[in-house]
């Protein structure tokens, strides 16, 4: 396995002719405002869904507060620009730095619980900062947060692509396929003599970093931050993304934050038919593709490429 | 098994499709031929979320405005046309509905959002694309003036900003109830009751009138203000201003009376919940009054009301005769502005004045883009509120 075979240079001569065409599009105006924003949230929202099928979708460990996250993120990374007249680059790791110390912190108790457990207490934990937020006007309070608009396409293009390079290695790392054997089966796992409580942990604490880089990049784009923008509510919404492209996909975590957010723009004109056809297209899935749009497979370009060249 | 793989790939490549199509330019030309004879005019309202409630009313206000508009034969020749957009009771989604409605749209103005958050996600969209917005409800004052004191040159608002309560409460205090000497009760952590006091006091004493005590408390902590009334009682104001929420005001008028104090009191819309009914007891209300944007009994929005109920079936409320106005408002600027420009239009709405919306006449402060406008009275008899006076701007 080589770096640079072909498999590798053909993804990356796709990754630019994408970022390329909007770009140009955009440049020459012929790409609207409001598309070239629905994908620069398209980019966040991929952060979000591949960090949280890290945690849910390969590591089995269910989590829905992830808005809180990103919201730690968010409003770290907004600090450090508005506040202290920061770079957005030291922003963006400032946020991801704090997200990740917060995911240690609450990762350590809580990933002694169990399925049900964990996801309560997650949650519980994406309340705390959303009414924590909500609380300190230092910070904007309810009222909210202005953040000028540094992010733009290829900002957000490329931190999307390096996020979703660094979370494929480590889940193909020896580490990852320790996270996959906690997924599969703990006690298993344990006797094995992996240290299931650190690999949790682990993914967990990854997971939680880019959930804050998704939410700096989301600051520093939407020119307004504010508590409600976190609530459970969006947790489930990344969690929903998850499902719907398939638990342990990357690819399918991909399609799913792609359509979804897509989707919502695209029914933007039709606000009371929204949620309806949102969840009829959840439910269909759950008929038809239990599993997610891609099952735990990934999409490859091997067909492209002879087998010697695999 | 075969099946179910044709379907993913075909859903996949759907979606692909989707993509291409979505992001492809809508061709120029017939948008331009349809923009020849309607004028689009945007709604941004939070139509579902938390606030669901007050975007779906002032939509349905906006909405009236536009068709009675249009039953009259629309403006400068032309009808007009309303495009809706959901902003689900979230800034971010505001950002997005207003880029979708000034971008793709191509509105020339915009009404909502109802609150002061969603509104303010808007600001710089706006700004960018030069297109002026009236929120009906969105009383924070950093809407339109920033913090550090620049305009915001394209945001307007169809209702007046919370420290105007206050001196709308010291005119009614001095016209109607006759009063000379006041005393005020604040809640030292709170800006809207520190914002109305300091407009109250300037307006009461610029007519001559005494504010011979001011006396404070922190809200939540606070449930016992007999000492903070005692001393009041001691000076024997004729009336008594408390602009705080509910919750403490309850407390403070029930203590007032139980004391045997039996003037006047008054306050801001923090009175505007039913619990304060709960919390008092209607007896305690007597002889009470607070300012609200609109008292839905007023006389005068009897028409509307009707003809709200006739489109709708629904009763109107304050954020539907706000989103009527502020649709009115600006088919008035359009109007006035004799064209479609966006910057004829912001030059309009900022010489706006003696507008006459159902909730009052209004004019716009070009400095600060608030209006001054006319406030309902709101007064409680056996524990009903009833409209009681509508105070003009001075």
């Amino acid at each position: 396995m080589k770096l640079f075979n072909l498999k590798n240079a053909l993804i990356l001569a796709a990754l630019i002719a994408v970022y390329a065409i909007v770009q140009m599009t955009a440049v020459a105006g012929t790409l609207s405002p409001f598309y070239l924003m629905t994908l620069v949230l398209v980019c966040v929202y991929i952060i979000l869904s591949v960090s949280l099928n890290l945690i849910t979708g390969y590591t089995g460990q269910l989590a829905i507060g992830h808005a809180g996250f990103m919201s730690i993120g968010a409003y770290a990374s907004a600090f450090i620009v508005v506040k202290m007249q920061g770079s957005l680059i030291s922003g963006l790791l400032f946020g991801a730095l704090i997200a990740a110390i917060a995911g240690i912190i609450i990762g350590v108790p809580t990933l002694r619980l169990r399925g049900d457990y964990l996801a309560i207490a997650t949650l519980g934990m994406g309340e705390i900062v959303r009414i924590i937020l909500l609380n300190t006007d230092y910070l904007g309070g309810a009222t909210g947060f202005s953040v000028p608009k540094s992010v733009d396409w290829t900002w957000a293009f490329w931190i999307m692509v390096v996020s979703v390079v660094i979370i494929r290695n480590f889940i193909n790392s020896s580490h990852g396929r320790a996270c996959i054997s906690v997924r599969e089966n703990e006690i298993a796992a344990e006797a094995m003599g992996i240290n299931t409580t650190k690999y949790k942990v682990m993914a967990f604490t990854i997971g939680a970093m880019f959930a804050g880089l998704a939410g700096g990049l989301y600051a520093n784009y939407m020119y307004i931050i504010q508590p409600m923008s976190f609530s459970f509510l969006k947790s489930f919404d990344i969690l929903a993304m998850v499902v719907l492209g398939g638990l342990g996909s990357i690819t399918g975590s991909i399609i799913g934050a792609g359509l979804m957010t897509i989707l919502s723009a695209y029914l933007a004109n039709f606000p009371e038919m929204r949620m309806v056809i949102i969840a009829v297209l959840l439910i269909l899935l759950m008929i038809f593709r239990p599993n997610g749009i891609m099952g735990n497979k990934e999409f490859k370009l091997n067909f492209l490429i002879s087998k010697k060249e695999r | 098994m075969k099946a179910k793989k044709i379907f993913t790939y075909a859903f996949v490549a759907l979606m692909c499709l989707a993509l291409v199509v979505g992001c492809s330019p809508k061709a120029p030309a017939p948008d331009a031929t349809k923009a020849a004879d309607v004028i689009k005019i945007g709604g941004n309202f939070e139509l579902t979320g938390g606030v669901a409630e007050f975007g779906k009313k002032g939509e349905m206000g906006a909405k009236l405005a536009i068709k009675e508009a249009n039953a009259k034969g629309g403006i400068l020749g032309k009808k007009i046309e309303y495009v809706g957009a959901d902003n689900k009771s979230e800034a971010s989604e505001s950002t997005l509905a207003t880029t979708k409605l000034v971008t793709q749209d191509k509105v020339v103005g915009i009404i909502g959002p109802m609150t002061s958050t969603n509104t303010l996600a808007a600001v710089q969209v706006l700004n960018d694309n030069k297109v002026p917005l009236i929120t009906p409800t969105g009383t924070n004052a950093t809407v339109t003036v920033k913090a550090d004191g620049t305009l915001n040159k394209w945001m307007f608002r169809a209702c007046f900003i919370d420290p105007f309560q206050g001196e709308v409460a010291a005119n009614f205090a001095i016209d109607q109830l006759k009063s000379t000497k006041a005393s005020i009760i604040i809640d030292q952590k709170s800006d809207y009751a520190k914002g109305l006091a300091a407009s109250f006091k300037e307006t009461f004493e610029k007519a001559g009138k005494q504010v011979i005590s001011t006396e404070q408390y922190v809200a939540g902590q606070d449930k016992d203000f007999r000492s903070i009334l005692t001393n009041i009682k001691a000076k024997n104001p004729d009336v008594i201003f408390v602009p705080g929420y509910y919750g403490e005001v309850g407390l403070i008028v029930k203590q007032a009376r139980d004391l045997g104090m039996k003037m006047a009191m008054l306050g801001g819309d923090g009175w505007g919940d039913d619990k304060l009914l709960d919390i008092a007891g209607k007896d305690s209300l007597n002889n009470t009054f607070y300012v609200d944007h609109v008292a839905s009994d007023d006389p005068a929005l009897a028409a509307f009301a009707a003809s709200f109920k006739a489109e709708y079936n629904q009763d109107i409320n304050s954020f539907a005769v706000l989103g009527y106005d502020a649709a009115k408002m600006m088919i008035a600027a359009i109007e006035k502005a004799g064209s479609t420009d966006t910057a004829k239009i912001q030059a309009a709405l900022e010489t706006m004045s003696g507008f006459k919306g159902v909730s009052g006449e209004s004019t716009i402060d070009p400095k600060t883009h608030n209006p001054k406008k006319s406030a309902s009275i709101i007064k409680f008899v056996d524990g009903k509120k009833v409209f009681a006076a509508r105070v003009n701007p001075k």
